[in-house]
């Protein structure tokens, strides 16, 4: 898919006209760093970009009323250098930062990560476990689809011809509530999850769990949200039973495939253990709180 | 299909070029601009040969279309010398041998420019992970990061 044409809207309502009335393939570019390669596939389909990096609300961040409204391109090198935003979602802003290189977080975005629609994404787990909003523009008005229903497949998403995701929503945490992400890769940098799980926990005050949510990445077509893991971990003060217990939801709501970076059954466990270890670090970060 | 006009600072000079809507920055710079110092290795983002700033991030050249120029600040090796005189990182790469063929050197200096911005003091497991975008073919990186870590003390000393 060549591009062909290349256009740059200066504001939402223009973006979307251009990605309605038009008879070519069209994509959204933000960073490009999955876009500008796919473009370069056999397929001979022309392709339009629509550059959506001019648009003021796109771009940026703003903590409101203790939440948290993305512009869901705003640059991933941006967002992790944001500690306001941090202080509120570290197992956030850590996925953020484990994708590819410093070269690529120069570029890349989360909502270009969610829209890619990966099932290693590293972002969207740790977006599902902090109770994520996408805020969707299109010709027929806006709509708002929470982030464990945004991907539909491995790399499809909600969106039909015309739409364009405009902003990510995350609500403030309660008191005493804080998250984490982990992964698995074989390296240490640069490369991406085998396996991914981001847990956020809420404590009252003597430490028992009153709310927690789990997500797991890399090992279904998308990122899932697991309730039977958090149930385990609520009304517990998070003890080595508790722990096992999450741990085995985790596993048993998997269903990963035997690829080049793992088999079936590693995955398999190792979602479990990280969706353990993961735990224990938003458990520690909500009693800090 | 019709070039488009772009305007553009690199290096701090105004510069105009015409371009392919599929032209990345990388093929304008070598191909159209004569910049040839940036380096491709792999055109998919993943060796950092072609490292350039842009609006002061730092990027894969080969993942940015050339037309995204337009109205930006642009920086590449051929801004990090001043004249003849070698910037402090050129000449502790070569104090150090922290290369070999070469073609992974031009990112590795835009790169270590930029985290010695961010960063004039890191540690040396922070200075590798910075760079970890930036391969080696050749010299097993070790050297890349002596001369790293002596840069950012001389630069200190120097502040
Ligand atoms: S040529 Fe751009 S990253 Fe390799
Ligand atoms: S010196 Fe040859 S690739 Fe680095």
């Amino acid at each position: 898919m060549p591009v062909v044409e290349y256009k740059v809207p200066e504001n939402i309502d223009a973006a979307v006209s251009m990605l309605s009335n038009t008879k070519l393939s069209t994509k959204v570019m933000a960073g490009g760093t999955d876009l500008i390669i796919q473009s370069r596939a056999q397929s001979s389909d022309p392709l339009v970009v629509i550059d959506i990096k001019r648009i003021d609300s796109m771009m940026t961040a703003a903590i409101v009323d203790g939440g948290l409204h993305l512009g869901p391109s705003m640059s991933c090198a941006q967002l992790t250098a944001r500690s306001d935003i941090k202080a509120i979602y570290p197992g956030l802003v850590e996925a953020a930062y484990l994708i590819g290189s410093t070269q690529v977080q120069g570029r890349c975005s989360v909502g270009g990560n969610l829209c890619n629609a990966s099932p290693a994404a590293d972002t969207i787990p740790a977006l599902i476990v902090n109770g994520a909003e996408c805020v969707i523009h299109g010709p027929k008005g806006e709509r708002t689809v929470a982030a464990e229903d945004f991907a539909v497949g491995v790399g499809r998403n909600c969106m039909e011809q015309g739409e364009l995701l405009t902003r990510i929503q995350i609500p403030a945490p309660a008191a005493k509530t804080s998250d984490a992400y982990l992964r698995f890769i074989p390296r240490t940098e640069m490369d991406i999850a085998v396996a991914g799980a981001a847990v956020s926990v809420t404590l009252d005050a003597d430490g028992t769990c009153t709310a927690a949510r789990v997500s797991i990445g890399a090992v279904a077509t998308t990122a899932l949200l697991v309730t039977e893991a958090a149930d385990a971990l609520i009304g517990t003060k998070l003890e080595d039973a508790a722990l096992n217990a999450a741990a085995a939801a985790a596993t048993a709501a998997s269903k990963p495939i035997t690829d080049r970076r793992g088999t079936i059954e590693f995955r398999r466990h190792v979602v479990g253990v990280l969706t353990r270890r993961a735990a224990v670090i938003a458990a520690q970060r909500a009693k800090e709180k | 299909m019709a070039k488009i006009h772009v305007n553009t600072s690199i290096n701090g000079e105004v510069v105009e070029f015409l371009c392919e809507p599929h032209e990345t920055l990388l093929d304008v710079l070598r191909n159209d601009l004569q910049l040839t110092g940036t380096k491709e290795g792999c055109a998919s983002g993943d060796c950092g040969a072609c490292s350039v700033t842009v609006n002061d991030a730092l990027v894969c050249s080969c993942l940015v279309l050339g037309v995204e120029a337009e109205g930006a600040e642009i920086g590449t090796i051929e801004g990090v010398s001043n004249k003849d005189q070698l910037h402090v990182i050129q000449q502790k790469f070569l104090e150090h041998a922290a290369l070999q063929c070469g073609i992974c050197t031009p990112g590795l200096v835009v790169s270590t420019k930029k985290l010695l911005e961010e960063n004039p003091n890191p540690t040396e497991e922070q200075a590798r992970y910075y760079l970890a975008g930036n391969l080696c073919r050749c010299t097993g990186y070790d050297k890349i990061i002596r001369a790293v870590m002596d840069a950012a003390e001389t630069m200190r000393g120097a502040a």
